[in-house]
């Protein structure tokens, strides 16, 4: 009972509490660039989710079962890109056999889940959160991803509205994302301190 | 030959200064926004971020465009992302060793450097094409600019929220700081209105130079 009592506290941490965009400000790139469509904010999501999960495993797994054991700590940043590398190829191939039009419409963006720093940045706060059990490296990375797909379709959903908006000139396109995104991360803030 | 070397003296100019300003890689091209966010609470963090960065930017910049004719086109990114990698572990380790305190601050974000689209961003665009010199060059300018913006935000972050730049009083005694400027608000918010202002000066600028022109 008090595992799964900690991996739930752990869950809604991750989601909503530590969200990686509006508190670790991870993943701000393709929240920036894919969150025009609220269908495709989902996709990106995700795939995501998807990467993201596989490649906090895996790390994890990396990291204590090998590195660790080795001493080869020195060689843990190069060995996550490589898995998260990995992933993502993984990833984009299966798209491209079954969903083509999803392919098509991220385009550039897809490969660059590689350089998401959602990703990457998950893995190197797993390690630094002292994580020592594989069952809640895997809610983590998972709730990571479920937090960045409900961020980026918040703010798709906010900018499809955004386009009717009578908006200054100069703050059009980036500015005003960013300004929304900050409302929305002190709208966030109030979650702060809800557990523990 | 003279001609020749005046024409590259005005191509590193170009380049050097394409970084500061007109493709500055946060104002412009809205990139390495993550770590643009997280360490510009203050200034130093974002200025040890600055110098980080360009450390590694210069050294993949230099050993990517030594190797441009080497790589295989499917194989480059790898090849990038591990370059990047390697020079980052030894700035993360160098920062660990003397710097413990700012390695403290910093903390995930120096790793984050590796997925920091500016450094994979120049050695497509710039180091994988160019030799040596230009690659260089492109480097610095490119890191002067990120670290300059980083520095300009953190100084509006730092002097709103404490009243200190680099830790020195500079705002008088009445002045009540704005805690939510600390925090990813501002960062977000303060971001927002910069590059709305960027905006609105490139803008005035260009209509400045089309009516000279006329």
């Amino acid at each position: 009972m008090d595992t799964l009592n900690i991996l739930i506290m752990g869950f809604i941490s991750i989601v909503i509490i530590n969200n990686l965009v509006f508190t670790k400000f991870l993943g701000i790139c393709p929240y920036l660039g894919v969150s025009g469509r609220i269908d495709m904010a989902f996709g990106m999501g995700m795939a995501v989710t998807f990467v993201v999960t596989l490649s906090g495993t895996l790390t994890w797994m990396i990291d204590n079962w090998i590195l660790m054991k080795l001493g080869l700590e020195v060689t843990r940043y190069v060995c996550f890109i490589l898995v998260i590398a990995g992933a993502v190829q993984l990833v984009e191939m299966y798209l491209r056999k079954f969903f083509p039009t999803l392919y098509e419409s991220f385009g550039i963006f897809l490969p660059l889940i590689t350089t998401n720093c959602a990703i990457l940045g998950l893995c190197l706060f797993i390690n630094l959160w002292g994580i020592n059990n594989l069952l809640e490296a895997v809610v983590l990375s998972f709730g990571a991803g479920i937090g960045f797909t409900m961020a980026i379709c918040i703010m798709a959903g906010i900018r499809e509205n955004l386009n009717l908006a009578d908006v200054p000139q100069c703050l059009k396109g980036a500015p005003i994302t960013l300004i929304t995104a900050g409302i929305l991360a002190l709208a966030f803030m109030g979650f702060a301190g809800m557990i523990r | 030959m003279t001609n020749k070397s005046e024409a590259n003296a005005g191509l590193y100019k170009d380049t050097l200064l394409a970084g500061l300003w007109r493709e500055n890689p946060v104002f412009r091209l809205l990139l390495g926004m993550c770590p643009t966010l997280a360490v510009t609470a203050a200034v130093k963090p974002a200025l040890t971020m600055g110098l980080c960065v360009i450390f590694v930017l210069l050294c993949s910049n230099i050993v990517v465009s030594l190797m441009r004719n080497l790589l295989k086109p499917h194989l480059r990114i790898l090849m990038f992302t591990l370059t990047i990698a390697t020079f980052v572990t030894i700035a993360d380790l160098f920062l660990k060793a003397f710097q413990p305190e700012m390695s403290e601050v910093l903390g995930p974000y120096v790793p984050l450097i590796i997925v920091n689209c500016i450094i994979i961003c120049r050695a497509e665009a710039c180091a994988s094409k160019n030799p040596l010199v230009v690659s260089i060059i492109d480097a610095l300018g490119m890191g002067a600019g990120f670290t300059v913006t980083l520095c300009v935000l953190a100084g509006v972050r730092e002097l709103l929220s404490t009243g200190k730049i680099f830790e020195a009083q500079v705002m008088p005694d009445w002045f009540v700081p704005w805690a939510a400027m600390s925090m990813p608000v501002g960062a977000f918010i303060t971001l927002g209105l910069l590059l709305g202002l960027v905006n609105a000066v490139s803008k005035k600028l260009a209509t400045k130079a089309q009516r000279k022109e006329k």
